[in-house]
C-alpha cells in the first residue's frame, strides 16, 4: 500500500501529502512503474474495459436512482418518466441497460481469455477465485436490475428465477418466501431488489479492489504463460499499457455507443415495455442474453435421479469390486465375491422395482437443473485444481487448445439453445433440448474429465526460454 | 513489422460475434412477420416525417382514441409533431379533464391544458373491458416498442384483416387478422377508405392511414429518436478520431520495443 521506503517528490504539495499518506507513491508503484509482461495481446484489454464499464454502470445507475420509484404501482411509469421528461434521461437509461450487456461482453471475454492462457493456475488461484466471485455478484446484480422497470419480463423473469430456490428440499419454500418478503412477488420484493441493486455494485467494487490487489501481488499472466524472468521481459504499466488499454477501450466504446444510440432496444425484450401483469404470462419467458447459456443448462436437465439410478450404480460398483480387490488386496477375494453378489442383488432389485414404478426420487428434474446451473459456475472455482498441468498457455498445449475452443463453441451453442422455446426442434429432426443436453454434457465433461485427463497425459510443445525470446521469435516469423 | 494490426482482429471478431448472440434471442412467434414498410425514420440517419406524424395523430384522434389511451404523453409533447404553442393549446382545449378539489372541496371539470396527459377514453381498466366485451384495448404510448418490429407490426395489424384462413375458428364478435399472434383479435377493423379527412392531397386509404398512424405511434414510443441519432453520430465520430489518435500514439510508443 505504498508504505516502506519512498522517494521524495519535487512538488512541495505532493510531497506534503505523500509523506503523510503515500497516495502518490502508491499510484507511481502500482500504475506507473509497475512492471508488466511486454507481450500482451488485445485480449488483455478487457480487464481495464470491464473496470470502466463498472464505473459507467455505477455513475449512470446512481443518477437513474434519483428519478426511479421502487413501487409496483409507479416503477414502470417512473422509468417512462425518465425516458420522456428527465433531461437526457433516455441517454442515461440506454447507457445503463446496454451497459449491462457490454459489461458482460467484456467480462465473458476476460474470463475465457483467462481460461485459454491458464491465468487461473498457481500462483494466481485466489486472483481467479475473486474473479469468479465478481462474476456471480454481477449475475445477481444484473438479474435484480432487470426486475426494477417492472415490465412483463421483469416480473416473470423474477418469478422463474426466484422459484428455482423452491427446488431445494425442505428449505426451498421458506427461502422463496423469505426472498419475496411475502407469499408472492409484490411490493416488498421490488423494494428489497432496489435496495440490493444499489448495494451490490459497491460490493463488486470492493471485490474488484481485492482482485486488482491480488493481481499486483503475483503480476499478470501473459500469452506465453511463462513468468517474466527479468527487465527485458517487462515494460512499465505507464505509458505502455495505459495507452494500449485506452486504444482498446475506445474501440470497445464505439461498439457500445453504436448500440446505445442506434439500436438501444435491440438487446432487450419487447415484452418489458408492457407493464407487469401477474395475470398474463408471456408466451416465452426469456432471460437477458448473458444468462442464456446457463438457462440452457438449467432446462437441459429434464430427468429425475431415482432409486433406479442408485440401483444401477450399486450394480456397477458390485461388478467392479472383485477386480479392485484382486488388484489392491488379493487376500480378501472371498469377501469381494460375496460383496459383489450382494451388490448385484440389492442394486438390481432396486432398479427392477423402479422399472415397476416403485421408486424413490432423490433429485427432481427441477433440482437437477438448478444444481447443474449453479454447478456450471461452481466448477470455475475449482478449475485451478481440475487442471494441474504445469504449462499455462494454450499456445503450447495443442489438445487443450482444440478442446477449449470446442468448449467456447459449446457455450455459444448453449446460449442459442437457451434463447429458443423449450419445445423447439433442431432443423425439424429432433428436439433441440437433446442438443442442449449434449452441450451440457460436454461442458461438464470438459471440466471434470478432460481437464484432469490432460493434466496427466498432455504432451506440450517446447516452451520459449523467456517472454523476450518468444517476442523475438514471433517478430522474426512475421517480418 | 512493428505492430501487427492483425492482432486486434480476432478480438474484434469475438466482440462482434458476442454482439450478435442476443440478436438470435428474439426470433420465436407463431404469426407471420408483418411485411417491411418504407419508413423515413429507419436507418442511422432516418428522421420522422412531420406531415405524416400530424396525419397519424389525426387518425389517432378520430379513430384509435375512442378506445386506446396514451397515458405517457402530454399535449405539450405535440411540439415534436411540429405544432406551435397556440395550436397545442387549441388541441388540448378540445378535451375535458377532471381537476380539484377546489376551495369548496369539490372536483370540477375544465378544458385540458398543454401540461395535461392525453385524456384516456375510459376512467379505468374495468370500464375499458366492460365497454369492449371483456377485451382490454392496450395503451398505445409504447406499442411500437412493446411489439417485435413494432412499426411494421402495427401497420400489419391495421391492414391484416381478412376472411379466416387455414380453417381458423373465429368466435362471434372477434375478427381474423393475419399478423396477430393466434390470428383471432378482438378489435374490429378500425380503418376503411375515406374515414378520416386529410387536409392535403394525401390519399385517404386504409393503407395510408395505417402507415401514418404507425409513424405517429413510433414517434410516441420513441420521441427522442432524432436527438439520439444526432448525438450518437457525433459521439461515434469523436470516439473514432480519438481511437485513431491513440492507435497512432500507441504505434509510436511501442515501436522502439519490438
Amino acid at each position: 500500500m505504498g508504505s516502506g521506503p519512498r522517494q521524495k517528490f519535487d512538488n512541495p504539495v505532493v510531497e506534503w501529502v505523500d509523506s503523510r499518506l503515500p497516495l502518490f507513491t502508491l499510484m507511481q508503484r502500482e500504475y506507473g512503474a509497475f512492471p508488466v509482461p511486454k507481450n500482451f495481446n488485445y485480449f488483455w484489454n478487457f480487464g481495464a474495459i470491464a473496470g470502466v464499464m463498472l464505473v459507467t454502470m455505477i455513475v449512470t445507475g446512481i443518477v437513474l436512482a434519483m428519478q426511479y420509484t421502487a413501487n409496483t404501482h409507479m416503477a414502470f411509469d417512473s422509468v417512462e418518466r425518465i425516458m420522456r421528461d428527465v433531461n437526457f434521461g433516455w441517454m442515461l437509461r440506454y447507457m445503463h441497460s446496454n451497459g449491462a450487456s457490454f459489461f458482460f461482453i467484456a467480462v465473458y471475454i476476460h474470463i475465457f481469455r483467462g481460461m485459454y492462457y491458464g491465468s487461473y493456475k498457481g500462483p494466481r488461484e485466489l486472483l481467479w477465485i475473486l474473479g469468479v466471485v465478481i462474476f456471480l455478484l454481477m449475475m445477481a446484480t444484473a438479474f435484480i436490475g432487470y426486475v426494477l422497470p417492472w415490465g412483463q419480463m421483469s416480473y416473470w423473469g423474477a418469478t422463474v428465477i426466484t422459484n428455482l430456490f423452491s427446488a431445494l428440499p425442505l428449505v426451498g419454500e421458506p427461502i422463496v418466501t423469505w426472498l419475496w418478503g411475502g407469499f408472492s412477488i409484490d411490493n416488498p420484493t421490488l423494494n428489497r431488489f432496489f435496495a440490493l441493486h444499489y448495494l451490490l455494485p459497491f460490493v463488486i467494487f470492493a471485490v474488484v479492489f481485492l482482485h486488482v490487489w491480488a493481481l499486483h501481488i503475483c503480476g499478470s499472466n501473459n500469452p506465453e504463460g511463462v513468468e517474466p524472468k527479468g527487465p527485458q521481459d517487462t515494460v512499465s504499466f505507464h505509458p505502455y499499457y495505459t495507452i494500449k488499454d485506452s486504444f482498446g477501450l475506445l474501440v470497445f466504446l464505439v461498439l457500445y455507443c453504436l448500440f446505445v444510440f442506434f439500436a438501444p432496444d435491440s438487446l432487450g425484450h419487447p415484452d418489458n415495455y408492457i407493464p407487469a401483469n401477474p395475470l398474463v404470462t408471456p408466451a416465452h419467458i426469456v432471460p437477458e442474453w448473458y444468462f442464456l447459456p446457463f438457462y440452457a443448462i438449467l432446462r437441459a436437465i429434464t430427468f429425475e435421479i431415482t432409486s433406479f439410478h442408485l440401483g444401477g450404480l450399486i450394480v456397477l460398483a458390485g461388478l467392479a469390486m472383485p477386480m479392485g480387490v484382486k488388484r489392491f488386496c488379493p487376500d480378501y477375494q472371498m469377501f469381494a465375491m460375496v460383496g459383489a453378489v450382494l451388490c448385484v442383488i440389492v442394486g438390481g432389485s432396486m432398479a427392477l422395482m423402479a422399472l415397476n414404478d416403485t421408486y424413490v426420487v432423490f433429485i427432481t428434474a427441477k433440482l437437477g437443473g438448478v444444481l447443474a446451473m449453479f454447478g456450471a459456475i461452481a466448477l470455475w472455482f475449482v478449475m485451478p485444481w481440475l487442471d494441474t498441468h504445469p504449462v499455462r498457455s494454450a499456445r503450447y498445449r495443442p489438445m487443450f487448445r482444440a478442446l477449449f475452443i470446442l468448449l467456447v463453441i459449446d457455450f455459444l451453442a448453449l446460449g442459442y439453445i437457451g434463447s429458443q422455446p423449450a419445445d423447439a426442434m433442431f432443423f425439424g429432426l429432433f428436439p433441440l433440448s437433446l442438443v442442449g443436453l449434449a452441450c451440457t454434457a460436454y461442458y461438464f465433461g470438459f471440466f471434470v474429465a478432460i481437464l484432469p485427463y490432460l493434466s496427466k497425459k498432455e504432451v506440450v510443445r517446447t516452451l520459449p526460454p523467456s517472454i523476450h525470446d518468444a517476442v523475438l521469435a514471433r517478430n522474426k516469423s512475421h517480418s | 513489422m512493428m505492430i501487427k494490426s492483425k492482432k486486434i482482429l480476432p478480438v474484434l471478431l469475438v466482440a462482434l460475434s458476442l454482439c450478435g448472440v442476443p440478436k438470435l434471442a428474439s426470433a420465436a412467434s407463431d404469426a407471420p412477420h408483418a411485411p417491411k414498410q418504407e419508413w423515413s425514420f429507419s436507418g442511422m440517419f432516418g428522421t420522422y416525417d412531420r406531415a405524416s406524424l400530424q396525419r397519424g395523430f389525426k387518425v389517432y384522434q378520430n379513430v384509435c382514441s375512442a378506445c386506446h389511451a396514451m397515458k405517457h404523453l402530454s399535449y405539450r409533447n405535440l411540439d415534436g409533431l411540429g405544432y406551435n404553442e397556440a395550436q397545442i393549446k387549441s388541441i388540448a382545449s378540445n378535451y375535458s379533464v377532471s381537476d380539484g378539489p377546489n376551495e369548496e372541496g369539490e372536483m370540477f371539470d375544465r378544458p385540458a391544458m398543454p401540461s395535461d396527459r392525453f385524456v384516456s377514453p375510459y376512467p379505468n381498466e374495468n370500464a375499458a373491458k366492460f365497454a369492449n366485451a371483456g377485451a382490454l384495448p392496450p395503451d398505445l404510448s409504447l406499442i411500437t416498442k412493446a411489439r417485435h418490429d413494432g412499426s411494421n407490426y402495427v401497420h400489419g395489424i391495421l391492414t391484416g384483416y381478412s376472411a379466416p384462413e387455414h380453417g381458423t375458428e373465429v368466435p362471434e364478435g372477434k375478427y381474423y387478422n393475419k399478423y396477430f399472434p393466434g390470428h383471432v383479435i378482438s378489435m374490429a377493423p378500425p380503418l376503411s377508405n375515406d374515414i378520416v379527412p386529410y387536409e392535403d392531397e394525401t390519399p385517404q386509404t386504409t393503407d395510408q392511414y395505417a402507415a401514418d398512424v404507425s409513424h405517429f405511434l413510433t414517434w410516441a414510443a420513441d420521441p427522442y429518436m432524432e436527438d439520439r441519432k444526432r448525438i450518437g453520430l457525433r459521439v461515434i465520430i469523436f470516439l473514432l478520431v480519438f481511437a485513431g489518435i491513440m492507435y497512432a500514439y500507441k504505434r509510436r510508443l511501442w515501436s522502439d520495443l519490438h
